[in-house]
């Protein structure tokens, strides 16, 4: 029915979430979210702003601390291990993407720069290894070879987007979060960054959870998908069916507002 | 292959005062390798609504449904997942891809998906596209700009790239000129032939008696109106 990233067959979960909850005060982030991240699989969280789903992120990736609740990666437990072991593991197996490129970008270093950096985080000293991976890289996101010594001040808002992409990859990470990626792109530069984004979750079995609030966008990129509404989780299940069968009636309002083209 | 025991249906809409509508009741129907099932009724009586909840996109409301070996009904989601990969294709009557991706890739997918070596991919993609018609020079063209009909003939080539061991078809001839509709339904006839059982729902009833072994009339699992 929809094109879909394929999804490698492991029984262990990357990620276990279990009754993450997260309090601004007396008002709820989120509030007991449990699931399950296999390797391969892409989970997409929607929900309207302030539902919960970018305080969940930052959770999960170790930018905010819960208040209550376990999240264990790879089977250890990500919010009692020492900071400097989360830390280690944020460069090395965690990639975050941020909606806007700046956040997630050097904006005074060059392209190549941006991509080498992450490398040299992870100890590459090598030079022209750097280099050369600096530059298959930016290749792979589609930035031309003669744009590696530019600054991503002068490349557009999408081309912005895939090198922060770029920098996010270059390690080698196998879970990848993901905040509004394709927000505040054009659709056409929409369209190419989820093509590019759906190749590489398929040629390197990388899991992300995507935060967003296109439902087009999970539609195409998500294997399975979670509804939230006010910090809960109202829904989840297969993304297709979520959106074509919804069961809760947040989601039957959500699927039913968007404006047909 | 699929076997379909006492299915039920409910669609509940919350926001028109949470009224539950049942759409389906103690639905039974089985499908054996090698055969095709086609499905009767008139528009709107749950002939769509029964293929999708087959492959998962609607959720059961009571019964069993059978796909190999695994109970859809109740099936978590990555289980259907592999299901769909694996074992259970679908060509529905609409193509829904990722913008600006070359129908040669489209086509592909399904393989690529089951770890196929691209190029092995690619050309067993190349074969079907040219066995259905569509011109060699659309394929590194999305299909999103095509015709209708070359659309549909995209999702077969699609919906067949994989020999699945149970397909669901959706209107596959609807939309073709006498020629392509021809090479469909042999295709079909060939995935029987293989052992693949399917279900379809064929409005055309010359395609059907040419591929049907027998006809489930879904206006039996419609429920009573309620008082």
């Amino acid at each position: 029915m929809t094109l879909m990233p394929p999804l490698s067959t492991t029984d262990t979960p990357l990620l276990q979430v279990d009754g993450l909850t997260k309090r601004y005060g007396s008002r709820i982030g989120c509030l007991d979210v449990s699931f399950d991240l296999f390797p391969g699989e892409v989970l997409g969280i929607v929900g309207e702003s302030g539902s919960g789903k970018s305080t969940l992120l930052s959770c999960l990736a170790g930018h905010l601390t819960p208040d209550l609740g376990r999240v264990a990666y790879d089977g250890r437990d990500t919010l009692t291990m020492a900071e400097t072991e989360r830390r280690r593991l944020s460069r090395t197996d965690w990639a975050y993407v941020h909606q806007n490129p700046r956040d997630g970008l050097r904006m005074g270093v060059s392209a190549g720069g941006n991509v080498g950096e992450r490398l040299m985080a992870v100890g590459a000293r090598h030079y022209g290894g750097i280099r050369d991976k600096a530059s298959d890289w930016l290749g792979r996101v589609e930035i031309a070879a003669d744009r590696i010594d530019d600054r991503p001040t002068a490349f557009s808002g999408g081309m912005q987007q895939r090198l922060q992409i770029a920098r996010n990859l270059v390690t080698g990470p196998r879970l990848v979060f993901m905040d509004e990626p394709t927000g505040g792109l054009d659709v056409s530069v929409q369209a190419r960054l989820l093509d590019l984004l759906r190749g590489l979750v398929r040629d390197l079995g990388l899991s992300v959870i995507i935060v967003t609030h296109d439902l087009a966008v999970v539609r195409l990129l998500a294997h399975r998908l979670m509804v939230m509404k006010g910090g809960r989780v109202v829904e989840q299940g297969l993304t297709d069916q979520v959106l074509d069968d919804p069961q809760h009636a947040y989601t039957q309002l959500l699927v039913s507002s968007v404006l047909q083209v | 292959m699929i076997r379909i025991h006492d299915l039920s249906k409910s669609f509940t809409l919350h926001n028109q005062g949470a009224a539950v509508i049942p759409v389906m009741s103690g639905a039974s129907l089985t499908v054996n390798p090698g055969e095709c099932v086609g499905l009767i009724g008139q528009s709107g009586a749950g002939k769509s609504t029964l293929m999708r909840m087959v492959y998962g996109n609607y959720l059961a409301a009571g019964g069993k449904l059978i796909v190999g070996t695994l109970d859809v009904a109740t099936a978590a989601p990555r289980q259907i997942i592999a299901l769909r990969r694996d074992t259970l294709g679908y060509v529905s009557q609409f193509l829904r891809v990722v913008p600006r991706v070359p129908t040669l890739d489209v086509v592909a997918e399904p393989l690529l998906a089951l770890g196929t070596p691209a190029e092995q991919a690619r050309r067993h993609a190349a074969t079907l596209l040219a066995r259905l018609n569509i011109p060699e020079r659309l394929w590194s063209l999305s299909p999103t700009t095509f015709s209708g009909g070359e659309q549909q003939r995209v999702n077969i080539a699609r919906g067949f790239a994989h020999p699945y061991p149970a397909l669901l078809l959706d209107e596959p001839t609807a939309s073709l000129d006498a020629a392509n509709r021809e090479v469909v339904l042999s295709m079909i006839q060939e995935a029987k032939a293989r052992g693949a059982a399917i279900l379809g729902i064929f409005h055309d009833e010359s395609a059907r008696a040419r591929v049907c072994d027998r006809l489930v009339d879904v206006t039996g699992f419609t429920p009573r109106a309620a008082a």
